[in-house]
This record gives structure tokens, sequence and C-alpha cells, in this order.
């Protein structure tokens, strides 16, 4: 076992010892937190597709982070007022089932990747932050726009949707449910980072030119690698709001793009770990810091300008040192 | 006569007032080592660019085996045979020597939408990549990391790259720059017996080893080829001297 990957089991069981613990002293406010790192980790993941392994540095993520969230308010708020979304040409009625919402979440991050990433990724640099951004506050606008989905207010669900078989309103049943998804989410993204797709998607990050030069179509992985990750991102807007039970156009925001950014740029760019520890150590710093002062984002800003400056792999790189290459 | 696996006709290309290549035209037959010289800023990398796709010429076309590929990208090419290495190592530097030689065999064979399977654990790959290794002589490398290879290394790291793809053409812009003495003669072996496979367009400034190799040799000076002939007509061709081989060949 490597070092990384001793590491990760701790970071994995941490959390997992904590939502436990906190069950057992009957904590569920810690649950909660536990639950929402477990849910941004997994944006994080899901970000860390594109950014990491394919080295597309998207601002715009926070476009399938809150299609995740519209999707269950959507899909949820026609299901809670007994009203079909659409009725003509064929009956299509909410729910309050997660599986359901979690397939269309992941399928409109998907098609939206599909649109964004087949435009946005004709540029690259500079160009591609922009695109990307401007593709979040058009959604964000729109979100604000849109009347029948609460407009800016947003939309508040009243009773958590339900999974078979458990009780969703049940803190600690919640949290492992969000734990179970984000650990296939890492699962998931370790074997692509192995896979045939993974070794062409790291080498054209690295060198263009030479997966070209082998025949391979460097913007036809980035499209696929940009979809994959929106369809995490999307899963995990989805969680969020199931876990506020309310999604309003912030999950648009570019501060919502730049904070899922942060989790990955604090734990480590490229590691698999590095959203979960990310997500951790900011939801840690805005709990007590944030208790203490409203401007604790100077603290998070400091925070990271040290990991930028100084550890460069962020925090799985302090740890576990230079990431090895898989074999 | 047998027909060219590589034909380009006319081809021209200027960046502003600089004329890279002039109205350039050469063939590559099968068997053979076509070698392609010239002193530094000629336009040999600049044709060799538009041969693989990664630059448009002005005007000009590329024909590989028939047909027209002029209007095709770097991908498409690459797919139609053409195997190339790069003057400056193009390599995905932060993955091992065997990682760089099983991509070149994931290109080859394709599939590389395949998301679950470990690629650096499937039989067939690992071992068109390591037999591309081993002709080059870096199978005791496999698993350093590219980027803390010696710069010769790297250069015969690209050959074997090449080597993964089993090109139908193989097109070689220096390949033998910085590899020394033992290197340069160990790869003039290996490109000799390679011709057979796939015939060669072979950019290279070590005269030794293309007059040691080359069945044609086409001199291209300030853009334009000023001749085309066997190394004996090179070496006999009062222009070429005068343009660019001075006493050295004497
Ligand atoms: N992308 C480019 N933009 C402008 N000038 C270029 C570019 N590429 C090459 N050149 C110029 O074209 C000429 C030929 O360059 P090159 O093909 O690299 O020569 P060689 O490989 O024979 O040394 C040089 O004068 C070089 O400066
Ligand atoms: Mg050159």
């Amino acid at each position: 076992m490597t070092r990384e990957r001793l590491v990760n089991a701790v970071i994995l069981l941490g959390l997992l010892g904590t939502a436990l613990g906190a069950w057992a002293m009957d904590a569920p406010y810690t649950i909660t937190l536990a639950t929402k790192v477990a849910i941004l980790a997994l944006a994080g993941v899901g970000l860390n597709i594109a950014l990491g392994l394919g080295g597309l540095v998207s601002l715009g993520h926070a476009v399938f982070f809150g299609i995740g969230g519209y999707a269950m308010g959507i899909l949820a708020s026609h299901a809670q007022s007994y009203s079909p979304i659409l009725t003509t040409p064929f009956v299509i009625e909410g729910t309050k089932s997660m599986p359901v919402i979690w397939l269309v979440a992941i399928l409109a991050s998907a098609l939206a990747g599909l649109v964004i990433g087949a435009l946005s990724l004709r540029t690259s640099g500079v160009y591609f932050i922009m695109i990307t951004l401007a593709f979040g506050q058009m959604f964000f606008y729109f979100a604000i726009s849109w009347p029948a989905y609460g407009g800016e207010d947003g939309l508040s669900i009243y009773v958590r949707n339900g999974f078979p078989g458990l009780n969703t309103l049940d803190p600690i049943q919640f949290f492992l449910i969000c734990f179970v998804l984000l650990a296939l989410g890492l699962g998931l993204t370790a074997r692509l980072a192995r896979s045939a797709f993974g070794l062409a998607l790291t080498s054209a990050r690295q060198n263009a030119a030479r997966v070209q030069a082998v025949g391979i179509s460097p913007y036809r992985l980035r499209l696929v690698a940009f979809m994959l990750s929106g369809m995490v991102t999307g899963l995990a807007g989805a969680l969020y709001a199931d876990l506020n039970r309310f999604v309003s156009p912030t999950m648009f925001s570019w501060q919502t793009s730049g904070e899922i950014m942060v989790f990955i740029i604090l734990g480590g760019v490229g590691r698999l770990f590095g959203p979960v520890v990310g997500a951790a150590v900011f939801i840690v710093l805005e709990h007590v810091l944030g208790g203490l002062s409203e401007y604790w984002h100077i603290y998070l800003g400091a925070l990271l300008l040290l990991v930028v400056l100084f550890a460069r792999g962020g925090i799985i790189g302090l740890v576990a040192g230079r990431e090895v290459a898989h074999d | 006569m047998t027909e060219p696996v590589l034909d380009i006709h006319g081809i021209s290309k200027s960046f502003g007032a600089i004329e890279a290549s002039r109205n350039v035209s050469l063939d590559l037959r099968p068997g053979e080592i076509h070698a392609l010289i010239g002193p530094n800023g000629a336009g040999k990398s600049t044709l060799i660019a538009q041969i693989a796709g990664a630059l448009a010429p002005d005007a000009g076309q590329v024909m590989l085996n028939g047909a027209d590929v002029t209007a095709l990208g770097t991908v498409e090419r690459a797919r139609l045979g053409l195997g190339r290495t790069f003057q400056i190592s193009s390599l995905a530097m932060e993955h091992t020597v065997l990682q760089n030689a099983v991509l070149g065999a994931l290109g080859e064979r394709g599939g590389v939408f395949r998301f679950f399977r470990p690629i650096m654990s499937d039989p067939d790959l690992l071992r068109t990549a390591r037999a591309a290794l081993e002709r080059v002589g870096l199978q005791d490398h496999e698993r350093q990391r590219t980027a803390d290879l010696s710069h010769g290394q790297r250069r015969q790291l690209e050959v074997a790259v090449a080597l993964t793809l089993s090109p139908k053409v193989f097109l070689m812009d220096e390949p033998m720059a910085g590899l020394g003495a033992e290197g340069s003669q160990a790869l003039t072996g290996l490109l000799d017996g390679l011709r057979t496979e796939a015939p060669i367009l072979l950019v290279e400034h070590d005269m030794d080893a293309v007059f040691a190799l080359a069945d044609r040799i086409s001199v291209l000076v300030y853009g334009e080829i000023i001749a085309t002939g066997t190394p004996d007509e090179i070496r006999a061709d009062a222009r070429v001297r005068e343009a660019y081989l001075g006493e050295e060949v004497a």
C-alpha cells in the first residue's frame, strides 16, 4: 500500500467515523456538517475529472451543481403540489424518489456538459476559463428570471425525498447515502484514471501534440471528460438540494464554481482525495472561524495562498508526497 | 517504377516575409530512406509539420498511398499511417516510459473510450510497447518517469512511440540529435533495418548517419529543394557543396 492510499483510507474512515461518532453522541448538527462535506467533496470529485485529469480549468461547474439542484427542486416541487411538469404532448409527473431525481440530474448534466463542452473546448487557457464562467452566469440569471421555479427566492421542498428502504429524514441514514455515493464516485474516478481513457486524457493534458501524433483527438477526450465531470458534480447538486431541502440560483453562482475549485486546490489538484480533504477543511473553517467572524474568508484566502505558494500538491501532496505514476 | 507511399507536390508556406517552403515536391518510395538535409532554418521542420498535418500549407498537396490528405488534420493522418517523431521531444513528461509507449500502442489499436479496465495490465498493448522499447534500448527504463530521462533517452523514446504505431511512413525530425556517438550508431542500425517495415523521411544533421543510411537525399536551402539524388550524386553536386555541404564531405 502506498503512502497516499493509506492517507486516503484515513480520510475516508475519518469522515465516516465523525458521522458515526456524532450519531452515537446524538449530535445531529455534526452529522449534517459531515454530510455537507461528503456532498461538496463529491462535487469536487466531479470537477477533478476535468481539472485534475484533463487540465481543464472550468470556472463554470456551478452549472452542473445548479442543474442537479434544480432537477431535484423541479421534480420534487411538482410532486408536492400534485401538478404534472408537462401535460402535452405527454404527461410527466414530478417525483419524490431520490434515485429517479439523481438519474435526471446526471442526464441533464451530461447534456449540458455536451453543449457547453462542445462550444468552450474549441478554446483553451484564459478563454476557456472565461467561456465556462460566462455559461455559469447565463444559468444563474436564467434561474433568477424564472418565476415558475421561485426566481430569485428559490424553491423550498418540505420533506426530504425518499430512498427505497431507508428513512432519509434520519440524518445518519442520509449521511450514509451521500457517503456511499462519494465512495462510489472516488472508486470510479480511480478506475477512470487508470483506464485507456484516463491514460489518453492525462497525456493530452501534458502534451496534446503527442496524443494527436498517435492518432487520438484531444478534443473528443476532453469533451467526454467534461461531460463525465459535470455528471458527477450534477449528482452532488441534487444531494445538496436534498440536504437543505432548498434550491436557489446561488447554486449556479460563480462563487459556487470558485468554492468547488478551492476544495481541489486546497486538497491537491489531480489527487484522488484532494476534494475530500479540501471540502472538509473548508467546512471546518467555515464552522469554526465563521462563528468568530463573518470575515472568515480572509483566513481561507491566507490558507489558499500558503498552499499555492508552498504546497503545490495541496494538503494531500504535503502529507503523502509527490504523486507516483500509476502502473 | 513502384508507386510512392508519400508524394508531396508544390508545397509552399510563408510566415510573413519568411518563405519556409517554396514549391517543394518530393516523394518517398517503398523500402527507402529519403534524407532531407539543409542548414538550420532551411524549413525542414516546417515541411515535416505540413506533411504530418500540424501546419496547413499555403499551396500544394500531400498524397499518402495515392489519397489526397491535404485537408486532413494530424489525428486523421496519424490514423492513416503517418508515424512522426518530433525534433523537440514531445512526450507526456509526467508519465512513465512504458506509459508513453502504451499510449502509442493504444492509438494504433484504438479503443480509447474504455473507462474501467486498467490499461497498464492490457497484455496486447504491453507486448507492443515493450517490443518497441526493447528495439530502441530502453527496456530497462520502462518504470522511469519520462521527465527523469536524459535528453538522449527521450529521443529514443520518441522513436519507440513511433514504432508502436506500426506506421506506413515514418517522419523523423532529427532523431539522432543529442544521442552521442554510441547512441547514434545504435539508432543508425535500427533505422537501417526499419526501412523494410516502412519507408522513412529522415531529417538529420548527422552526416555520417545520413550518408550511411539514405537511399536518396534531398537538400533544402531557404525553403527550396536545390537537389535530390543518391548520396553519390549529392556529394558530387556543385550547388550543394557551395550552398551547404562545404568541405565537410569532400
Ligand atoms: N510558426 C512559425 N512562425 C514564424 N516563423 C516560423 C515558424 N516556424 C518556423 N518559422 C521560420 O521558418 C523558417 C524555417 O524553420 P524550420 O522549419 O524550423 O527550419 P529547420 O527545421 O530546417 O531548421 C525559420 O526561419 C523559422 O524561423
Ligand atoms: Mg528543424
